[in-house]
């Protein structure tokens, strides 16, 4: 159970309220006991999350919720958007100093990033604010390190500044110096990893701190990290006073719940996200994001919003008589996938989708291509084949094969996709007949039935 | 005789100076005190309070248990307290460790250490970015350095800046040669040569390096089988061991990284670093109780000598025994 994707779990609790007009006590419960679930295995603070959990239900249970048509759409809203105030909502960006260089230091636990973010950041100020940057070597104990930051300095074009092993601070210090008085315009300190409870350690850091006053001081925690997360958090914002977070490999599966935990606990604003191997995969943080993949749901409220507004309610019902009298015609299929296409395209329209975020991107490609080719084909068809495609016999076929620059077999494609969706007709009659409501199943993305 | 009496019992024969306990005792003394100490002081009075299993819940999900196996966890102990008529705290504690460990603690005299049938015998150590591998190879070839061994380094991890240097640094230390390749070469090219040349100098061990990869992306997971295969090529039955190094700070993804890891090239054991931290390890459960990957070392410091061996008595007696 443990791998299964939150994303299942979400879907299933959302598909349990479907259905059910108005939310009751009981299945209220359940809905927050699920999330609850969510949120643990997404590794977000116990304690957090019970505070959490509360604040929904607080609000969930309200009068406005219980009279709403749609409970599921509602609680899903009321828990994006507590999460979304929990994680911050507004984006916090980093201020530059006019007249002298900005100062920041990275740090926290061995093995988080702050090498590899060092170069990330160097290369965000070189290249998008061409700032002139010079990257210090404060790590002098792990091996390699001060090499690894060397090599990083030479892909970004920054320049590097070590004294080899000698004291941080002293090397912050002389940094600091050549960064002022050749008028650069940023420094980095990387510092060597860490943990919370070395004093030693951690006075090398608050010393640094009052040698060179640095403007920002960054923490950075694994995207991986575990329930421990918010004490490393707590004990370096306590001896350093930290400015900010930042939060790596965020392009691993993993949840990023800590997140959540430490902007809640220490009110330290998340400030960037690294979302890849090189240099230039680092993001400014979006609370709502962090709020989807958190729990797992894809953008699913967005694809709500999108959903209501883009679709022509009232075609839609249009189509669904067509279909359902047996006068579906080619033109409708068509006009059912400018639809869909209208909300974007379909790979992100997958991506938000839960229960859907472990498709490739080669299947997407594939669905997308295959839209591409219904239309040109469909386009290249007279208007009495699209009203009766059974005319369709072979050398028509030939024809708007050579018209459309494909091939009979893709025609012939188009045409079984065509009376696929006309046989769910018949499903869609019982569907209807047992008071289904929301899209029928005829209605599935051209291309991923 | 209870658990704790029964390894306090067991270690106090041996010499208390003993190398490998003091190691165990000192770096699990953050743990124990984030989880022994919170058990022990869920009640002043030694009854089991009637909140007893909620706290317990808390203190399992912020040891990195997960949700799932904390309830099993839980659901069991409440079966063995009523059955077996528990009245105290300390006697309830002690079957909740029970069977918490129960896993781990079911097979008597188990060797976590490399067995040494063949040589060379190859060890190829994988794992997400950050955990330590190149500092737990280091360790682990120092430990066997200092079994009289031949040990022979490959520094397949071609990609991340400083990496080879790295561990050619640890190669200069530990006096032992590191085969390289170029920057951003095939890693497993690297390999190969390694095997080959780790066959003709007759080495007892060769300790294959891998680059850091999220086992999300699916290329480098492919990479990770072919270096396998390819160093079968040179030496059949290689590679002997393949551990996955995870991190003890790692939340519930651990166990999602050791099924996708296990899955592109079967692990036989973990290493488990960064324990002396205060994180209190839970992962070390779930991987055993979902995957049943045998936890086979543990990184409990940062000197060379702090990699032990795993072993489930001298764990439970760091974490939990009171001197």
């Amino acid at each position: 159970m443990a791998f299964e994707a939150l994303t299942d779990k979400f879907s299933s609790i959302i598909k349990r309220l479907k259905g059910e007009t108005y939310l009751t006590e009981k299945n209220m419960d359940e809905m927050l006991k699920s999330i609850r679930l969510a949120l643990l295995d997404a590794d977000v603070n116990y304690k957090v999350v019970k505070e959490f959990v509360n604040n929904v239900k607080e609000k969930a249970v309200g009068q406005e919720v219980y009279k709403k048509v749609n409970p599921s759409q509602m609680i899903t809203k009321i828990v994006h958007d507590e999460l979304v105030t929990l994680l911050g909502s507004t984006d916090s960006e980093i201020k530059y100093p006019t007249t002298r260089p900005i100062i920041i230091m990275l740090v926290g636990l061995q093995g988080t990033g702050k090498t590899t973010t060092a170069g990330k950041i160097t290369k965000y100020l070189q290249e998008k604010l061409h700032k002139k940057t010079i990257l210090a070597a404060c790590d002098i104990y792990r091996p390699a390190a001060i090499d690894q930051l060397e090599q990083i300095a030479k892909q970004v074009n920054a320049t590097f500044f070590s004294l080899g092993k000698e004291n941080p601070v002293t090397i912050a210090k002389k940094a600091k110096e050549l960064a002022f008085n050749e008028h650069y315009d940023a420094l980095i300190l990387d510092t060597a990893g860490r943990l919370q409870i070395d004093e030693a350690l951690m006075d090398e850091l608050k010393n640094i701190k009052a040698e060179v006053s640095p403007d920002e001081i960054l923490l950075l925690v694994d995207a991986a990290s575990g329930q421990d997360a918010i004490n490393v958090a707590l004990t370096f914002n306590e001896k350093l006073g930290l400015t900010g977070c930042i939060m790596s490999k965020l392009d691993g599966d993993a949840r990023g719940g800590a997140s959540l935990s430490i902007r809640h606990l220490t009110n330290v604003p998340i400030k960037f996200v690294g979302v890849g191997e090189k240099l230039n995969d680092l993001d400014a943080f979006h609370p709502n994001r962090m709020a989807d993949r958190i729990l797992g749901m894809g953008d699913v409220v967005t694809l709500v919003e999108k959903v209501k507004d883009e679709i022509d309610e009232k075609a839609m019902a249009k189509e669904t008589e067509k279909m359902m009298s047996g006068s579906f015609t080619l033109d409708d299929m068509l006009h059912q996938m400018k639809q869909v296409k209208r909300l974007g395209s379909i790979s992100s329209i997958l991506k938000m989708i839960p229960g859907m975020p472990k498709i490739t991107d080669e299947q997407k490609e594939k669905a997308e291509q295959e839209m591409k080719n219904f239309e040109v084909i469909i386009n290249s068809m007279t208007r009495e084949e699209r009203m009766h495609p059974e005319i369709l016999k072979n050398s028509r076929k030939i024809r708007i094969a050579k018209g459309s620059g494909k091939t009979s077999y893709d025609i012939n494609r188009v045409l079984k996709k065509y009376e696929q969706m006309k046989e769910v007709t018949k499903r869609m009659k019982d569907y209807k007949k047992n008071g289904g409501r929301g899209l029928p199943p005829g209605m599935n993305f051209p291309g991923t039935m | 005789m209870g658990l704790f009496s029964f390894l306090k019992e067991k270690f106090s024969h041996k010499d208390k100076s003993s190398d490998s306990i003091l190691t165990y005792d000192k770096g699990l003394k953050k743990a124990k005190k984030a989880f022994t100490d919170k058990i022990n002081d869920i009640s002043k009075d030694d009854s089991i309070p009637s909140n007893y299993f909620d706290k317990l819940e808390e203190i399992l999900i912020e040891a990195d248990v997960g949700i799932t196996l904390t309830t099993e966890i839980i659901n069991n102990l409440a079966k063995t307290i009523r059955e077996n008529k528990i009245k105290t705290l300390h006697e309830a504690n002690e079957a909740l460790v029970s069977e918490m460990f129960k896993d781990y603690m079911k097979e008597e005299n188990i060797v976590n250490d490399i067995t040494f049938k063949e040589s060379p015998t190859v060890l190829l150590v994988v794992g997400v970015n950050g955990v330590g591998k190149t500092t737990s190879i280091a360790k682990l070839a120092n430990r066997y350095l200092k079994m009289n061994k031949t040990v022979m380094l490959a520094a397949a991890d071609t990609f991340r800046a400083g990496a080879i240097e790295q561990l050619k640094e640890w190669g200069n230390r530990l006096k032992i040669e590191v085969v390289t390749g170029a920057v951003n070469s095939d890693p497993a090219s690297v390999a190969y040569l390694a095997a080959k040349k780790a066959k003709e100098q007759k080495v007892d061990l060769l300790i294959v390096d891998t680059a850091g990869r999220l086992q999300t992306k699916t290329n480098l997971m492919n990479e990770l089988s072919k270096i396998s295969r390819v160093i079968s090529k040179e030496i059949p039955n290689a590679p002997h061991e393949t551990f996955l190094i995870l991190d003890a700070t790692t939340g519930q993804n651990g166990v999602i990284q050791a099924k996708a890891f296990n899955e592109a090239t079967k692990i036989t054991g973990a290493v488990i670093t960064k324990m002396d931290g205060t994180s209190k390890g839970g992962i070390l459960l779930a991987i055993r109780h979902d995957l049943n990957i045998p936890v086979r070392f543990i990184g409990l410091g940062e000197t060379l000598d702090d990699l032990k061996e795993f072993d489930i008595n001298l764990y439970l007696h760091g974490l939990c025994v009171e001197e």
